[in-house]
Order: structure tokens, then C-alpha cells, then sequence
């Protein structure tokens, strides 16, 4: 994955004389004292991070911490105080403003929490605005952002006006006029906020998996934990305009990195955060397929277990032998351990939420097989240890397995 | 000690400023004045070309095209009373002279909201220029306009200018200001350059509170027809001028009405447009 962009030293401030207020703070004066006595608000204090091509960035944090002047400092909506912003090595920051409104008409476009239709134009219309500022025949951006509209689920609705549609309709239009002109980047400013619950859900499952296929890198603002961890690649958790924490959704989770982090965290349903990959336990005892009943049992007997599992070239799963299986096996003579095998066994991907797998760690008798896609055992969960990750003892948890 | 021995001399300023333009740039004014006048006259001249019956059913057409049957009756009734009483081409003069003043308050006027809901800098330097405009009592620069560009129907023109145009201004920059401001954001977002963002979305945006403006200049020039009367611009405002000054009510009473008449029908053809984009709206 390549570097797509690149946020350094980031400021701003707002009020009359943000270069004094700087200073200020650099000579140690408090936000706080700041705005109190100068009257400058700090929008984003002392912000870095760099985000890969084709990954969902979320920044999070509460209402004032910044975020959405973070998000506008990117195409400069907002003109930050200092820093450097850039995008595809393109320092944009000193830009002027032709060659800024030319960056925004190729690769930035933006979804915004009201979604700002405009409300005289058509729907068509709108979703055409941004290829019509490009400057492109009209045919030409109509049919375009007919296409758009389809992929949006919208392909009825083009001559209608924005005011007529509901709320989750109105957003995927601000999806489709941000989608219709083909940005390199998508920042989406607490787009799904002013949805409805149930919608919100819809519209988020829609965008996971508009992005497998789009694959754009998108900065995307919330305010709701719950929505960071299941789009986010990873997370950058703002307060009073500095970002207090960048991670992985399981990172931020199981490791927060101060109080603020961690007082999030506490409500957070972790059966649909946590991942089967994070609670699974390394198949340290195994058997290979060639190697007969006898060995199996001995393995068995010396780990303490029921049952194990047998694995063929690559460590593909190729089923699992109870100790009562291995018994008779010895008993009758019976060699081939793939015989006595039992292949229908529980199996899921690394992805899958836990929330998911509880149905399956309820009924199972055996330990659930953590797979990839070509078969190869990457781990197996056994029913204590989606509980022990309900619970959110998940390092403990996954220490006390390795022993077991 | 008394502060009238600190007087400013704004008068003796005053007399100076006219004086020394009078004295001046007397030419220009002359050449302004030309313009204005043969452009009233020449509108005049159109208006009354066409037959009245023929005029007053177009007039009655756009009614009902853009305001509804209502305001077509009233428009045909209205204007056939007019006609009837012998105020056609009066009618039609007041019409030039007010067309003219309207059209060169709102170009000068309309650009200037622009500028004013651009600039913060500028509008609090027009607030009280606009302040000055609408409250400054008319005579008194109805005077100095007499004086520098004649008697007749120019000083009108001037006076009614700029009596009718702060509306147009104020209401454009209000229209404009009003625009939401994740609107215009989503606008410079795709990269609109700050023309574009103005002609597709922030005067669509503002055209009801524009035109409310254009409502309100038409109707404040309407309103300056007596007064531009007493300095001998013809029309309406001269047969209600001459009624009063002879003490004839009856023909006073008539000329008024048509006043009123000619602002009903410029007032509900005009808000109409205002109100137009969001009635194609409408499911």
C-alpha cells in the first residue's frame, strides 16, 4: 500500500490574530487560558498522521474536539495555521488557490452531515454538480451521474428535487455527487450522523461494501464509537483538538492509551468489535494426516484434550479425531486417521465477529477451527474464550489459552 | 462657553460640494442627463406603440401566466379603468419613468449586495451610506439634483434612484448571506471557483429574497411619483400634482388610484417571480 496522505505539525486557530496565539502556546499557555483571555478557540492542536491508499481513516471524538476542522483542513475549506498537509506528495497547504480548486476537482470530494443538496437543483442535477464545474458536456456528466445514481439504488429518482426524498435518501445522493466524480479520497464528515438508527446500519453495511469494491481512501468523521470500530482500518481518537490516540479498532479496544480512550471503550459491545482473530489460540497441538491413530491418541493424551485436529500439507484442516475415534481405531487396526476423521466441524474466517460465533460456540462439542480461505488452520477457539472476549479480558484471555 | 461656537460648518461644505460640481463638471452631468432622458423617452415612445387593448391583455397574460387567474382579473379590470379615464398615456410615462429608475437601481444595486454579503469590509462601509439614502429627507437632495442636471425628467430619475435603491441592495445581500453554509462549502468541496459558486448556487439560492428587493424598488419608485411630479417629470404623479395644486379632488382622486392600480399589478406580477422556483418545486 502506497502513502496517500500525509498530515504534519497540523494547527488552527481561530480568532483574530492566530500567529500570536501560536506563540502563546508555545510558550506554555493553556488552551484554556487562551481563549479566555485572547479569545482564540484551538480548532486542532499538534495533529500528524498519515493515511494508506484504499483505507477507511475514522477520526472520532466528541462534539468541539476538532474533528470536523480537521476534515475541512484537508481540502482547505478551512485554511489551517500551520502545518503541512499532503496529498499524493503534493504539499497542499501553500497551494494556490487554481491549483487547489484543480486538486479538489480531481481527487478530493465530500459528504457532509446535512448532506447540503442543493435544493434547486434536481437530484440528476446534483449528483452532476461536481463534473459540471470540470466543466464537462452536459450528456456527458447527465449520464455519468445516472450511473452513479443506480450504483446508489437511486436510478428512479434523478428529475425529483432533494427535498422530496427522506433523510437516508438525501445522503446517498451526497454520496453519489461525492462518488460521480471518481475522487482518489472521500472525507465524510459525520455523514450517517442525522440518519436514523436503522438506516444508519443499512448505510454503513453499503458502504463497507461499496468500498471492497472501490477502494478509496476515506477519511470518514464520527462521533459514535460503535460506527469508528466497525468501519474504521484504524482510528484516530481526537479531544480538545489533539489526537489522543491512533490504532487499529482492536487496538484502540484492548489497549487504550489513557483514561479518556479507555472511558470510551468501557460501553462498547466488544461481540462486534472483537474479531475471531483476536480471541483465537495458536493450534500449537496438531496432527498431520499421514501420521496414524496411535500418534494422535498419544498427542492427545500427553496435551490432556479430547479431541485434535488433523491438518494435511500447508496445514489445510482436514477434519477432527475424538480420543473415543483414536481408541477404536487402535483397537480394529484401522491406520488412516482421515477415515476415522469427522469433516464436519465447525469453521470460521479470521474476520467474523464474535458476535457471530456465539451461536456456533454454544452447540459446538468441538473447538471451533479458525480458517482462511484456502482451508490452512490458523487457529480454534474454544467456547471459554469467546465468553472470556464478551467479557474484555482478551490479553489475559489469550495468554491463559496458549498454556491450556 | 457655547458649543454653537464649535459649529462644523456642514452646511457651508454642502454649498461648496454642489457648487464646485456645478461649477465643474457641469458637461458630464449634461452628458449623464442626456442619456438618462432619451432613455425614458425612448421607453416612452415603445410603450405607447403598442395599442392599449393589446398592451393591457399582454399585461393581463403574464399575470395569469405567473401569478394566477386572480391577479389577471384585477390586472384587466385595473387597467381598462385607467384607460377608461383617459390616464393611458400618462399611465404609460409614469411606467417609463419608473422602469428606467428601477432598472438602473437594480444594476447598480444588485452587484453591490454581492459584494456587500462577499466583504464584511464593505458592507459596514454601505450600511450607513444606505442609511443615509432611505432616511435623508427627499427635498433635500432633490434640490442639488435640480441644480446639476436641470428641471425635468432627470433629477427625477436621480432622486428616485436613490431613494428606491437600498432595498435592492440590502435584500440581495441578506439572500445571499442566508445561503447555508454547508451549501456553499459543498460547492467550493468540488472545486467551484467563487463565480461558479455564485451563478449555480448562491443567487438560485437568493433569487426569492433578490426579488423581493426588485418588489421593493418598483414599489418605492411607484411611491416617488408626486414628488418626481414637482420637478416636471410628466406622468401620473404630474395629473395628481396639478389636481392638488388646483384644488381639484375628483381628478386628484383619479390619478392616485391609478397609482395604486399600477403598483397592485407591478407588486403581485413581481412576487410571483420570487415565489416561482419553488412552486415548480412543489410535487
Amino acid at each position: 500500500m502506497s502513502l496517500k496522505i500525509e498530515v504534519n505539525d497540523l494547527y488552527k486557530i481561530f480568532g483574530p490574530n492566530p500567529g500570536l496565539a501560536l506563540e502563546r502556546l508555545e510558550k506554555g499557555m493553556s488552551k484554556e487560558e487562551l481563549l479566555q483571555k485572547t479569545g482564540h478557540a484551538v480548532g486542532v492542536y499538534d495533529v500528524s498522521f498519515t493515511i494508506d491508499e484504499g483505507e477507511i481513516f475514522v477520526v472520532m471524538g466528541l462534539s468541539g474536539s476538532g474533528k470536523s476542522t480537521l476534515v475541512r483542513c484537508i481540502n482547505r475549506l478551512i485554511e489551517p495555521t500551520r502545518g503541512e498537509i499532503s496529498i499524493d506528495g503534493l504539499n497542499i497547504t501553500t497551494l494556490p488557490l487554481e491549483k487547489l480548486r484543480a486538486v479538489r476537482q480531481e481527487k478530493l470530494a465530500m459528504v457532509f452531515q446535512r448532506f447540503a443538496l442543493f435544493p434547486h437543483r434536481t437530484i440528476l442535477q446534483n449528483v452532476a454538480y461536481g463534473l459540471e464545474v470540470q466543466g464537462m458536456e452536459r450528456a456527458a456528466r447527465e449520464k455519468k451521474a445516472q450511473e452513479v445514481l443506480e450504483t446508489v439504488g437511486l436510478k428512479d429518482w434523478g428529475n425529483v428535487y432533494p427535498e422530496q426524498l427522506s433523510g437516508g435518501m438525501q445522503q446517498r445522493v451526497g454520496l453519489a455527487r461525492a462518488l460521480a466524480v471518481d475522487p482518489d479520497i472521500l472525507l465524510m464528515d459525520e455523514p450517517f450522523s442525522a440518519l436514523d438508527p436503522l438506516i444508519r446500519k443499512e448505510m454503513q453495511e453499503e458502504l463497507t461494501e461499496m468500498q471492497l469494491k472501490m477502494r478509496k481512501t476515506i477519511i470518514f468523521i464520527t462521533h459514535d464509537l460503535d460506527e469508528a470500530l466497525k468501519l474504521g482500518d484504524r482510528i484516530a481518537i481526537m479531544k480538545d483538538g489533539a489526537v489522543v490516540q491512533i490504532g487499529t479498532p482492536e487496538e484502540i479496544l484492548t489497549n487504550p492509551a489513557n483514561d479518556y480512550v479507555a472511558s470510551f471503550v468501557t460501553d462498547v459491545d466488544r461481540s462486534r468489535v472483537l474479531k475471531a482473530e483476536n480471541i483465537m489460540m495458536r493450534p500449537t497441538c496438531l496432527v498431520r494426516a499421514t501420521d496414524g491413530p496411535r500418534v494422535a491418541l498419544r498427542k492427545m493424551e500427553e496435551e490432556g484434550l479430547s479431541s485434535i485436529f488433523v491438518v494435511g500439507e500447508n496445514r489445510t484442516l482436514k477434519g477432527i479425531v475424538t480420543v473415543d475415534r483414536a481408541v477404536e481405531a487402535v483397537n480394529t487396526g484401522e491406520t488412516d486417521l482421515l477415515k476415522i476423521a469427522d469433516e464436519d466441524i465447525p469453521v470460521t474466517s479470521p474476520e467474523t465477529v464474535i458476535h457471530d460465533l456465539i451461536p456456533a460456540a454454544v452447540e459446538a462439542k468441538v473447538p471451533i477451527a479458525v480458517v482462511n480461505e484456502n482451508r490452512k488452520l490458523l487457529g480454534i477457539i474454544v467456547r471459554v474464550s469467546v465468553l472470556a472476549g464478551l467479557i474484555g479480558k482478551g490479553d489475559e484471555n489469550r495468554s491463559l489459552q496458549d498454556s491450556a | 462657553m457655547k458649543i454653537e461656537a464649535y459649529k462644523i460648518p456642514l452646511d457651508d461644505w454642502a454649498d461648496f460640494t454642489v457648487a464646485f460640481l456645478r461649477d465643474n463638471f457641469r458637461p458630464v452631468f449634461r452628458w449623464f442627463s442626456g442619456i438618462i432622458e432619451s432613455f425614458v423617452y425612448g421607453l416612452e415612445d415603445i410603450l405607447m406603440m403598442a395599442p392599449e387593448i393589446l398592451f393591457i391583455l399582454l399585461v393581463a397574460a403574464i399575470a395569469w401566466r405567473l401569478s394566477g387567474r386572480g391577479t389577471a382579473i384585477f390586472s384587466l379590470a385595473g387597467l381598462l379603468l385607467l384607460a377608461s379615464m383617459g390616464l393611458w398615456p400618462e399611465t404609460m410615462r409614469t411606467m417609463a419613468l419608473i422602469l428606467t429608475a428601477t432598472f438602473i437601481a437594480l444594476v447598480i444595486g444588485i452587484p453591490l449586495g454581492i459584494l456587500s454579503s462577499h466583504s464584511d469590509v464593505v458592507w459596514r462601509i454601505l450600511r450607513p451610506v444606505l442609511d443615509f439614502m432611505q432616511t435623508m429627507p427627499i427635498f433635500v437632495y432633490l434640490l442639488p439634483a435640480v441644480m446639476l442636471f436641470g428641471i425635468g425628467i432627470v433629477p427625477a430619475v436621480i432622486a428616485t434612484i436613490v431613494f428606491s435603491m437600498p432595498p435592492a441592495i440590502r435584500l440581495t445581500n441578506l439572500g445571499i448571506r442566508n445561503v447555508p453554509g454547508e451549501v456553499v462549502e459543498a460547492a467550493h468541496s468540488f472545486g467551484s471557483s467563487s463565480f461558479q459558486t455564485l451563478t449555480k448556487v448562491q443567487l438560485p439560492l437568493a433569487m426569492p429574497s433578490i426579488m423581493a428587493g426588485v418588489n421593493q424598488c418598483i414599489m418605492l419608485s411607484l411611491s416617488m411619483v408626486v414628488i418626481a411630479a414637482m420637478i416636471g417629470a410628466r406622468g401620473l404623479g404630474g395629473v395628481v400634482y396639478r389636481a392638488i395644486t388646483r384644488l381639484e379632488i375628483g381628478s386628484g382622486f383619479e390619478g392616485g388610484v391609478a397609482v395604486v392600480i399600477i403598483a397592485i399589478v407591478l407588486d403581485r406580477i413581481t412576487q410571483s417571480m420570487g415565489k416561482e422556483p419553488q412552486k415548480n418545486r412543489g410535487t
